[in-house]
């Protein structure tokens, strides 16, 4: 009975031992850790002209990879432990970004085309008069950072509270989630919304005072982006490894008798569906500025169906395979609409479709399987070796 | 109210039903059913397919409300109004007829879930186990399964699984236990090994027992209460029960 902590560490005695039992997820932070210290000497300290470099350009690309990478995480937090299958998680990423890019947009100020210090371009040239309401408080970064996390909070409680004390579960939920994506994304293209049309808000010029162009904002927005990763991640990490993700996967494996139980099933779902909406807006708001653009496309379905994507391929219900799985999809992405832009996107339907079939935990997944079946082998043979004898 | 149990105290009762009926489309699933379990006592519900009992428990445990009639826990808890948690955090604990376990749980977890206590999202969170281990070592006990604590639960065997169910009722401390067939699909010696750890249970807690089989109901020596259609039939000892006109006629084709 005392050996017990060594098979449950989640018990141990120090508050980290959440984290001390997950291998991966300790090789993900190392490599977080390691990027953030190495990144900014080899980009910013080590001469262009050294192998050991690393442009602007590729710190950005990375910077974007890692956005994605949170929000493929926050999407496995639901579909890996609670079994939510959420088709519409690009909108929580996209309103994270408009918000921080109403920021960007105030921070323009009189330097914009019209130089008109509070009216963002777009609206001078629609002839508006006064900003809308609803970009009160934006030229406030405390606002804006709040409003991050906030927004995509409110919808996916007051969405998840219909949804989940309604019962709508499996796929209605998803295609209901693709629904409110889609909505959502005619919504932003229409000018009178305010937020830009269909060009969306761009032309960003500063954070804080500091020129977004500049190398030394450019690895700060990257270190800010895995700073944030590996944060959500021990988040993530904590919840899923507390009895509050034993009920999650409780809920997802068997909804009724964790109900029987005593437990108030849609509690749990839309709490764990606003945490998880409110780390893709967190994704969103750092993506926006290392982009330069938030526009309506941002919100299309094929988005929000492409991470669920990222999440099998690597691994789902492991949290570091999701991080993986967006990494390498998106690289493989960036690589092959350069060599082979018509394609892509047969491939990322194949590879979707091959990992399904051979690979089902994912990238992650396969290295266990593997194991198992060697051992499996080993083990059935070891009894015709004896019977041999 | 069914001459049946005109002569009850509905203070004395852990369930008291009264003239419940639920239809489903017309077919009426439950049909003016009406009786009372006392508190501390084991009884056996009996009946062929179709008789009710899976829609009674549904009942009983809020998962459906009736259309009309009464049901009541602990002589005065008006059911009918509740939900499945708030039923459950009563003190009402379901046996799934197909054993429901938590398969990707090991066999501590999935009881460690169900350890009676706080049941809010942020108590959950924060939830430590600490003192209470014990409670789930005596329940692992109780259940035969204190070996297997760390296999997964989907790795059990049957039997073990409808057991490993029992004991996830068991730690939710409950006052009533609803048992859906816990020895179908069991070896005979695991048949009588759930009769006895049932016998065991029921005087502290009351348990109700519906089951198909007659040998094991027998072995319960408890009271038996036969639905057919929706209502009761005949109430008493099995062996009174299996004398009665109706109860032949309704077993035995019509």
């Amino acid at each position: 009975m005392t050996t017990f902590s060594t098979t449950h560490p989640i018990w141990g005695r120090s508050g980290f031992a959440f984290l001390l039992s997950d291998t991966g997820g300790k090789i993900l932070l190392g490599l977080l850790l390691a990027a953030v210290i190495l990144v900014p000497i080899l980009n910013l300290l080590v001469p262009a002209s050294s192998p050991f470099h690393i442009s602007t350009f590729m710190v950005s690309l990375f910077g974007k990879y890692l956005c994605y990478a949170l929000l493929a995480l926050s999407v496995d937090l639901i579909w890996g432990f609670a079994g939510i299958l959420s088709l519409g998680h690009g909108a929580f990423f996209a309103l994270g970004g408009y918000a921080m890019g109403m920021y960007l947009m105030r921070q323009i100020g009189t330097r914009g085309v019209y130089a008109n210090p509070t009216l963002p371009d777009f609206m001078v040239f629609l002839n508006w008069k006064e900003l809308p309401w609803t970009w009160y408080g934006f030229d406030m970064i405390w606002f804006a950072l709040i409003m991050v996390v906030v927004v995509p909070g409110i919808l996916a409680f007051a969405f998840g509270w219909l949804a989940f004390r309604s019962r709508v579960t499996g796929v209605y939920l998803s295609i209901i989630t693709q629904a409110l994506t889609f909505a959502l994304m005619l919504a932003f293209f229409r000018n009178d919304m305010g937020f830009g049309g269909n060009n969306g808000l761009t032309d960003f010029k500063d954070l804080l005072g500091f020129n977004l162009q500049t190398d030394g904002m450019r690895v700060t927005l990257f270190v800010l982006t895995a700073v944030f990763l590996a944060a959500s991640y021990i988040l993530c990490r904590f919840i899923v490894s507390s009895r509050l993700g034993r009920v999650l996967i409780a809920i997802r494996d068997a909804e009724s008798r964790t109900r029987f139980l005593g437990y108030r099933v849609a509690n749990y779902q839309t709490f764990v569906f606003v945490i998880s909406a409110m780390l893709a807006g967190i994704a969103g708001a750092l993506y926006v500025p290392q982009i330069g653009i938030i526009n309506p496309s941002e919100f299309a379905p094929a988005n929000s169906i492409e991470i669920v994507i990222w999440v099998a391929i690597g691994g789902r219900g492991t949290l570091y395979g999701a991080v993986l799985g967006a990494i390498l999809v998106n690289y493989g992405k960036s690589y092959f609409t350069g060599a082979l832009p018509e394609a892509w996107l047969y491939m990322l339907g194949a590879l979707f479709i091959l990992v399904t079939i051979f690979l089902p935990k994912g990238v992650v997944g396969a290295w266990p399987t593997l194991k198992a079946k060697l051992q499996e082998r080993i083990q059935s043979s070891k009894p015709k070796l004896e019977a041999a004898q | 109210m069914n001459a049946l149990h005109a002569q009850v105290d509905k203070k004395d009762t852990i369930l008291y039903l009264d003239g419940v009926s639920r239809a489903f489309d017309g077919f009426k699933a439950i049909n003016d059913l009406s009786f009372y379990v006392l508190a501390g006592e084991l009884r056996a519900i009996i009946g062929p397919n179709g008789a009710g009992k899976t829609t009674m428990m549904d009942i009983v445990t809020g998962k459906t409300k009736p259309d009309v009639g009464q049901v009541l826990f602990d002589g005065n808890v008006d059911l009918t109004k509740l939900d499945e948690a708030r039923i459950a955090n009563l003190g009402i604990g379901r046996k799934f007829q197909k054993p429901t376990v938590f398969e990707s749980h090991t066999v501590f977890d999935n009881l460690e879930l169900a350890l009676a206590g706080d049941r809010s999202v942020f108590g959950s969170l924060f939830f430590k186990l600490g003192e209470r281990r014990d409670q789930i070592e005596n329940v692992l006990e109780t259940i035969a399964l204190t070996k297997d604590k760390d296999r997964l639960a989907g790795n059990l065997s049957h039997g073990q699984k409808q057991w490993l169910e029992i004991g996830m009722l068991l730690m939710q401390e409950p006052d009533l236990l609803l048992v859906d067939e816990p020895a179908a699909g069991m070896t005979d010696s695991e048949t009588a090994a759930t009769a006895e750890l049932l016998k065991r249970i029921a005087g502290t807690r009351s348990v109700v027992v519906v089951e198909h089989d007659m040998e094991f109901v027998r072995s319960l020596e408890s009271k038996v209460t036969v639905l057919h259609e929706g209502t009761v039939i005949a109430e008493g000892s099995l062996d009174k029960v299996q004398t009665d006109e109706r109860v032949i006629e309704v077993y035995l084709g019509r």
